[in-house]
């Protein structure tokens, strides 16, 4: 069971959590002004990649808040967590094995 | 029985301290301080089972949880008995009642061993090739066949009268093992106060060490050296000792999980104690100190019971004071042996070594073997005996040259060494990646992915100097301090040999049966086979041979299966790879994994304020999602039909009564919740006025339903939201990812009041009759309190927010309540509502009222793929609002075409068939398969009011097909329908007004 760092209580428990998918994903500003592929894009497409991920991360049952996190898809390894509407902070140099 | 084989001294056993358990009924003596393998051997019991395919007899093997054989059934009492316990690790108590598995009629008499004769078919990959159809008969005849034919003990078929609990623990180091390499882990982690967890497998801790005989440390006996650091370890309060305890899986960010055996051992266990305890265990750091297996050696029938580890031979006598025979021959190819044949000698038992290796290869082992006649360059070809040893058959070879002329050493018990096997499951198990190591023939840890480290002879270090000073430098490392220290040990541990695969042989290499794994009775001949037939992979060798899958998982058989594909397909060992470990480690109870998640705890029932009062008045249930809610509330002699016909009647003639405690609250609050809501909901908000409420349908963005409830506005600020019953959690986290991560500038907190509120459903023409005389505060005048208005006042002294809102077309209230109150407002109703007949009524009579009047469940109208205007509600949907979740999907070409699913009320023809829920509906029943489905039934039921059948369904274009015929499969064929609006009591929606339409009512 992975620990999962909540920036507001410390490392938690996984069950503990809910993964909300791949983060820095904001809702259009006027959807009204994409067309179907750029709506479809937004509401369907994710990306799976293997190595460092940015994801959504809700702490359910603890605080009840949503974060980011970047995670390593590939080691399961945490390397950032950070407050809903941060930047996606620079990769530290190691511990992304 | 007579302790036959106890030794006269000698051993950890308290033989101040008798006890006696049964062996298949007969009974067997031993002391405290034996396993029941001990005990057994000491009683001179040599055959304690059968094999699992062939039925062949099988002794005692092991002396440890490596165990593939010696399977018992222990029975501790009514709903405590458990199958497949493995004799060694069974702690020796008395009272107990063990019995041997697989076969009929007796232990000793065997039916099934005619599987044995049977052998040159029954090998690997037979039931592939063989059970292969008819289809059909795979099912009923083959799997139940073989099931009962091959297998392991029978599962207990009562309740588990055993209590078991989990515990979380988190420390700065958990070691695993307490042989040499863990004492000495612990000893150094917990030197300046760092919180360490020691775990053991076994009820003593020690390790190898309970079993020197001469061995000393700095010193002092392996026995004293023991005891002191278990001292140390005790009186130090940052160590936590787990004796008894299993590390039996390692997970993701040092997870690392432990069963513990709190009772078994205890004759007469404290009832409160739980039998098994399970840690969840989150170190910092883990030093694995788990020791090594040793192998068997494999030889044409080498599995008679008596054949067993020359390490066990070793143990059960230095350890236990028992003598697993008189006579011992030791076959060996490497130095280990040694020990044990001269421990067996200092025991005063016949000794004899047979070594594979030449003279010249045997090593400074052969000083051990002072007095004892050591046939080196032997192999073993064969053993004689029916259910016991009689004797080990050995000739002379000479690589190259071939075997000699055979002769047969006559002995009770045969002790094999085939050299060591690390234990790198855990290693393996938290993703590390293991290297061969050519020069002791096995897999060690390589590169570490979390924070643990090896030491000791999991690591492949054997000498027990350094086995004690790689432990120390590994618990001080863990513990961040880098420390070393050296250890004296004497006598030097004798190491070292030469890899063997099977042992050269005169037979017919064909027709040798020489086991690897002695649990799945796989043999040699068995690999060979299957590297013929095509595998080559290691993976898809063991599993076409069941090699190493047994509940053992190969401790014993896995290096030996490999060593042999290796030199079958000329490979190296590591370009064969080995299988993957997987938890856990050994068998793990059931018990232990649930623990206190069983009957009521396994899956916990929601029940509302209310719910006594229905029990008290005999209500029958039914569970949605997690709530029990009162299904129909049955008088005498009534069946469900008529309960629910009775209650319909009442609701729609006079009043009913409803608890409908379990539906979502939330309440949204904020200078901004109008706006929240106004993009939450597809219909507007910002203009609902305080004091009204209005229905809402959630989408999700994608524009699809996903709840729906009505939501009261109370103040500007303030809205009560309701929702579905299943749904209030999922809706509450969809309003917070809106407005913790889209929304964050909306000022607006959203909070669950469901269990808050109870709320009491009154409907019926008498409805306001009921309510009037205990409200104040409230006109409940038709135009003062009209349909969809919300009022706060108080109902029998207690606040409320009194909703008038109907869900079965009937005038009707929802009066909510602080959940406290909920049964003195409720009793209060009910008593007054006598004079008008007032009837409670349960959730199957609701589905039927709202059905009848065409309202939609969510859930069951819906799934997932169902839009507003596909339910014909797109009128509730704004074409105003510039954005709302879910608009821009709804705006995409394919939420628009003709043929989407639409909602639609069925009628059977025949005026009787009540569908089936979930049916499928079709044009033409006459059409080939596959049929084109044009929908199914969503909600089905004889309704009451109008005395025939009614039902909803999702079809194609539906809406379009107003009186068509259509046809509706049932279990007896298809049946006719025709296509009809899908509201079917009171179209015009006057009855919430309180105006009566009795033409519209059968009744």
């Amino acid at each position: 069971m992975l620990l999962v760092p909540c920036p507001y209580c410390g490392p938690r428990p996984e069950v503990e959590f809910h993964c909300g998918g791949e983060a820095h994903i904001a809702r259009p500003a006027d959807p009204n002004a994409l067309d179907d592929a750029q709506w479809a894009e937004y509401l369907f497409v994710r990306t799976s990649n293997k190595g460092v991920h940015a994801e959504r991360w809700l702490h359910s049952h603890g605080c009840g808040r949503w974060f980011n996190a970047l995670r390593n898809t590939v080691s399961d390894s945490f390397l950032a967590s950070y407050e809903m509407g941060q930047p996606r902070p620079a990769l530290p140099t190691e511990g992304g094995k | 029985m007579a302790q036959s084989n106890r030794l006269p001294s000698g051993g950890r056993i308290d033989r101040a301290k008798p006890l006696a358990f049964t062996f298949n009924g007969k009974s067997v003596d031993g002391f405290a301080g034996d396993t029941v393998a001990s005990a057994l051997l000491a009683n001179g019991i040599r055959l304690v089972g059968r094999s699992f395919k062939y039925h062949r007899p099988r002794g005692i093997l092991t002396h440890g949880s490596d165990e593939p054989n010696a399977l018992l059934k222990v029975d501790r009492g009514p709903g405590r008995a458990d199958p497949n316990n493995r004799a060694t690790v069974i702690e020796a108590v008395g009272g107990l009642k063990l019995s041997s598995q697989n076969h009929w009629p007796s232990l000793e008499h065997d039916i099934g061993a005619v599987n044995d004769r049977l052998s040159p078919v029954l090998v690997a990959g037979f039931y592939y090739k063989t059970f292969m159809w008819p289809r059909s008969f795979w099912d009923k005849l083959y799997e139940p066949k073989i099931r009962a034919a091959a297998g392991l003990g029978v599962a207990p078929d009562v309740p588990d009268a055993d209590r078991y609990v989990h515990r979380n623990a988190h420390c700065d180091v958990l070691v695993v093992g307490a042989g040499p390499a863990g004492l000495a882990a612990a000893l150094a982690a917990s030197e300046n106060g760092r919180r360490v967890i020691l775990a053991d497998e076994q009820a003593e801790m020690g390790g190898s060490l309970l079993a020197e005989r001469t061995a000393t440390i700095d010193g002092v006996s392996a026995a004293q050296w023991v005891a002191h650091a278990l001292t140390t370890l005790a009186g130090r309060a940052n160590v936590t000792l787990l004796p008894r305890t299993t590390a039996f899986g390692y997970y993701n960010h040092n997870h690392v999980v432990l069963t513990e055996r709190v009772t078994d051992h205890l004759e007469r266990p404290d009832p409160k104690l739980p039998r098994e305890r399970l840690w969840q265990v989150r170190p910092a750091e883990v030093v694995i100190a788990t020791g090594a297996h040793e192998r068997p050696l494999s030889f044409a029938d080498n599995d008679r019971p008596g054949i067993m580890l020359a390490e066990s031979v070793r143990t059960y006598i230095n350890r236990y004071g028992v003598a697993p025979g008189r006579r011992i021959v030791f076959a060996t190819n490497g130095a280990s042996a040694y020990a044990a044949a001269a421990d067996a000698k200092a025991a005063g038992l016949d000794v004899t070594i047979v070594d594979t290796r030449p003279e010249s290869a045997i090593g400074p082992e052969k000083a051990l073997a002072a007095g004892i006649e050591i046939l080196a360059g032997h192999t073993v070809v064969g053993s004689t005996g029916g259910k016991g040893l009689t004797g080990l058959i050995v000739a002379p070879f000479t690589a190259g040259k071939g075997v000699g002329a055979r002769r047969t050493l006559p002995c009770d018990c045969a002790g094999i060494s085939g050299g060591w096997t690390p234990s790198v499951h855990l290693f393996s198990q938290s993703r590390g990646k293991l290297i061969f190591r050519a020069d002791i023939d096995a897999f060690v840890p390589g590169i570490s992915v979390q924070k643990e480290r090896s030491a000791g002879a999991c690591k492949g270090t054997y000498g027990l100097s350094a086995i004690l000073a790689e432990g120390w430098a590994a618990g001080s490392g863990a513990a961040g301090a880098d420390g070393s220290r050296l250890f004296a040990a004497a006598p030097a541990t004798p190491t070292g040999f030469a890899p063997a695969r099977v042992l050269p042989t005169d037979d017919d290499p064909k027709k040798v049966r020489a086991f690897l794994d002695f649990q799945n009775d796989v043999t040699a001949k068995d690999i060979r086979l299957a590297v013929r037939e095509g595998f080559e992979s290691v993976e898809h060798v063991k599993r076409y041979t069941t090699n190493g899958m047994a509940s053992d998982q190969g401790k014993t058989s896995n290096m030996a299966a490999l060593g042999l594909l290796s030199e079958i397909l000329e490979k190296p060992i590591p370009q064969v790879g080995t299988t993957t470990f997987r938890p856990p480690y050994t068998p793990v109870t059931f018990g232990a994994i649930i623990g206190s998640a069983r009957g009521q705890l396994f899956d916990p029932i929601r029940t509302a304020p209310l719910h006594e009062w229905a029990v008290e008045h005999g209500a029958k249930f039914e569970n949605v999602s997690l709530w029990r809610r009162a299904w129909y509330f049955p008088k005498a002699g009534e069946d469900m039909h008529a309960a629910v016909a009775r209650e319909c009647k009442a609701v729609r003639e006079s009043v009913g009564i409803f608890d409908a405690s379990t539906l979502g609250k939330i309440e949204v609050k904020g200078p901004d919740a109008a706006e929240f809501l106004n993009r939450i909901y597809p219909n507007a908000w910002l203009k609902l006025e305080p004091g009204k409420c209005r229905y809402g349908l959630m989408l999700k963005e994608d524009g699809f339903i996903f709840d729906d409830g009505v939501v009261a506005r109370l103040a500007p600020d303030l809205f009560h939201v309701t929702t579905t019953t299943g749904g209030a959690p999922r809706v509450l986290a969809h309003m917070e990812d809106y407005l913790q991560t889209e929304w964050p500038d909306l000022n607006v907190f959203a909070t669950s009041t469901t269990e808050e509120w109870a709320v009491i459903a009154l409907q019926g023409p008498k409805a306001r009759d009921v309510l009037q005389p205990f409200v104040t505060g409230i006109d409940l005048a038709g135009e003062a309190f009209p349909h969809m208005a919300v009022r706060v006042g108080e109902i029998c002294g207690v606040p409320t927010r009194l909703m008038r809102v109907s869900f079965t077309g009937e005038m009707g209230f929802e009066i909510n309540v602080p959940a406290d109150h909920a049964r003195a407002v409720w009793e209060a109703l009910y008593d007054y509502g006598q004079r008008f007949g007032i009837t409670p009524y349960g959730t199957e009579a609701m589905h039927v009222l709202r059905a009848e009047r065409g309202f939609i469940i969510v859930g069951q109208e819906t799934d997932g793929t169902v839009t507003p205007e596909d339910l014909g509600l797109g009128g509730m949907v704004s074409k105003v609002k510039r954005d709302f979740v879910g608009k821009r999907s709804l705006a995409r070409p394919d939420m628009a075409l003709a043929d989407r699913k639409q909602l639609v009320g069925l009628a059977s023809l025949d005026g009787r068939t009540v569908l089936d829920e979930g049916a499928q509906i079709v044009a033409d029943p006459a059409q080939a398969v596959p049929m084109t489905m044009l929908g199914h039934v969503t909600s089905s039921y004889l309704s009451p009011s109008l005395g025939h059948p009614i039902a909803l369904a999702l079809v194609a274009g539906g809406r379009t097909r107003m009186g068509e015929t259509l046809h509706v499969t049932t279990p007896a064929g298809f049946t006719t329908v025709k296509v009809t609006a899908p509201v079917f009591v009171d179209p015009e929606g006057k009855r919430v007004n309180g105006v009566q339409t009795e033409g519209a009512l059968h009744a």
